[in-house]
């Protein structure tokens, strides 16, 4: 090492330290930006729906951002909000199933990662059923199966439009087959709804993919995703390692996903009620009130 | 002659079988009497067959479930029709050949017969893309399945794969999209649907044919929601726990009998269906026409009722009513 070499580590080191007296993610109060590295005031973040204002990277929200994102405000009923889920398996890897619910139960204030229910938008009702990305990464097991399909056959039944916001890693390993055959389970339920000729539009947000993709992801009469999401079936390292090359850098997103005819429209999420009401109405969808669920 | 020693548990039985064939030759050349020699080696050989496949470990039926003399879907369908025709393509510009399918008669009865094929050597292999069919073959599966429908010809799928196919193209194609749509039709057909898992049922690439009325599968055969070396490398982070992830996963027909996912498990010939393909067509032959029976006696509309409870009871979970929960208090 020369001395040159010495003073330029040097330097390297006392700047580093010097970074870390700034404002950062972890604090609370502010937030940065993973994209442009501009730092905002965690609130100014929020009113606007947490999309960056400087480069319009959107940040991950949960369910209940979301559903405050979407529907009128107190319109949301939530429904089967007390099924829960088990270890059918007796399932443990590096660690047990039952701890690794226990702990994102915990974390999330939430039994499962989805919350469903019934709201309106701009006084239009919907089904609606926003996924937990928070919750095991919103891998599908048996509880999220069965409250989305709850959620389409209620949908169905009093002949609402419906939007499932997916994110999910895929199928909930630990569940084993069962995880599997939700994909089947709703799939079924969504036929139903689409035999009765009502509107079913998925947004996929960042990520949705495996056995989600290949499910009530893909089934949207319209298909809507947020910019820049992740949006795929197989993993890129997965494909990346079948191919031994580089895939394109856009390869699954959103745009990418559009461009190959898989997605109808990208909504950013400062659009989404407006959005969202839109093609409701142009669907013939009226305003109304909600009877109770 | 036997077999080659492909599977590492199955060595023993090799050895035995060797040594038959030596006492044979023995006594073909030497006309010495060695019947009751040969009896007794024989019932050995075929009660530690028995023994070794009653007590395989997930992980060995995953080898079983992999073996390149295995019945395949071709080996079934030559088995069952004398009249088969092949039917090819999506009507899209492609034709997969990693999921065929077309038409023949089993006993007196028209059918559509469908199934992922593998190959049974590497030239093969990379023709038919080792059984991971792209989008085009699942879209090739869905147009015969329509067909069916409207000749009312029961459906019968042979499931065989390690997963669909993951690639750049199958990616662009909309694989997600191409067995999500399977998923959702499949439960308008008006007429019987027959799965059997005959080897390995990769996760959604077998479920893309798999929505059926029964779900059948063999004794050495195995259904996983990821693979287990996937698994593994995910959850254990380490894709050598393969083994671990199999056993943990329950991918076994006893296991999917009791979580109520397969409708009957097939027991195998003594050895696996590789050592007497023959006779486990008869057993696969047989379990269809039961079944077929009982699925063609019900109404369309019956049959389609069926089918969505058949898959709306599939989970398990917990649900507390609001008194449970007050209990609970």
């Amino acid at each position: 090492m020369s001395l040159f070499d010495w003073f330029a580590d040097r330097r390297k080191g006392q700047y580093v330290a010097n970074v870390k007296q700034e404002p950062d993610e972890g604090d609370g109060l502010w937030s940065k930006c993973p994209e442009c590295a501009q730092v905002v005031y965690l609130k100014d973040l929020k009113l606007n729906a947490s999309v960056c204002a400087n480069c319009g990277y959107h940040h991950r929200i949960d369910s209940s951002e979301r559903i405050a994102l979407i529907a009128d405000p107190d319109s949301f009923q939530v429904l089967n909000a007390d099924l829960a889920p088990v270890d059918p398996l007796g399932f443990k890897d590096r660690r047990a199933y039952a701890d690794r619910l226990r702990e994102s139960q915990a974390s999330t204030g939430l039994r499962d990662g989805v919350v469903t229910g019934l709201c309106r938008v701009e006084g239009i009702p919907m089904g609606l059923a926003a996924m937990d990305f928070r919750f095991m990464g919103g891998s599908m097991g048996s509880v999220v199966g069965e409250k989305i399909t709850r959620l389409i056959e209620e949908s169905t039944a009093r002949k609402l439009p419906l939007l499932i916001v997916c994110a999910s890693g895929g199928a909930r390993m630990q569940e084993g087959m069962l995880s599997l055959m939700q994909m089947a389970k709703i799939s079924g339920a969504l036929e139903r709804h689409r035999e009765a000729e009502l509107l079913y539009m998925p947004l996929l947000t960042h990520p949705t993919t495996g056995g989600v993709t290949a499910s009530f992801a893909m089934l949207g009469d319209l298909i809507l995703a947020e910019p820049k999401a992740l949006i795929g079936f197989a993993g890129r390292r997965v494909i990346e390692q079948t191919l031994r090359e580089k895939l394109p850098d856009n390869f699954q997103t959103a745009e990418y996903l559009q461009e190959h005819g898989f997605v109808d429209t990208i909504v950013p999420r400062t659009q989404l009620r407006s959005t969202l009401a839109n093609l409701l109405r142009l669907h013939g969808c009226k305003p109304m009130e909600l009877t109770s669920a | 002659m036997p077999r080659r020693p492909l599977l590492e548990f199955e060595k023993p039985l090799v050895e035995l079988e060797q040594q038959i064939e030596q006492i044979r030759q023995l006594a073909r050349d030497s006309e010495v009497d060695v019947s009751q020699q040969l009896q007794q080696l024989e019932s050995l050989a075929a009660r530690r067959r028995q023994e070794i496949f009653q007590g395989l470990t997930p992980a060995q039926k995953i080898q079983v479930a992999r073996h390149p003399q295995r019945p395949s879907t071709l080996d079934f369908i030559q088995m069952f029709c004398d009249d088969w025709v092949e039917l090819h393509g999506d009507r899209r510009g492609n034709d997969d050949q990693a999921l065929i399918g077309g038409v023949g008669r089993v006993g007196n009865r028209p059918v559509m017969l469908i199934g992922h094929q593998k190959g049974r050597d590497t030239k093969e292999n990379v023709a038919r893309n080792f059984g991971m069919a792209a989008p085009g073959g699942y879209r090739k599966a869905m147009r015969l399945m329509d067909h069916a429908d409207r000749f009312r010809l029961p459906i019968l799928t042979f499931i065989d794969t390690p997963g669909a196919y993951a690639g750049l193209e199958a990616e662009e194609q909309g694989q997600g999209e191409a067995i999500a749509v399977n998923l959702r039709e499949m439960f308008r057909l008006r007429v019987p649907v027959i799965a059997t898992v005959i080897g390995e049922g990769g996760s959604g690439g077998a479920l893309g044919i798999g929505v059926a009325d029964r779900l059948l599968m063999f004794e050495h055969s195995v259904y996983t929601v990821a693979s287990p070396e996937a698994c593994a490398s995910i959850l254990w982070r380490d894709a050598a726990k393969a083994p671990d992830a199999a056993a943990a996963l329950r991918i076994t027909g006893r296991d999917l009998l009791e979580l109520q996912v397969v409708d009957e498990v097939l027991e195998e010939p003594s050895g696996g269906n590789n050592w007497a393909p023959l006779e486990s067509g008869e057993i696969l032959r047989a379990a269809i026409d039961r079944h077929l029976d009982e699925l063609l006696s019900l109404s369309e509309q019956q049959l389609r009722e069926a089918r969505y409870s058949k898959f709306r009871a599939m989970g398990r979970f917990l649900e507390k009513t609001s008194q449970d929960v007050e209990k609970a208090a």
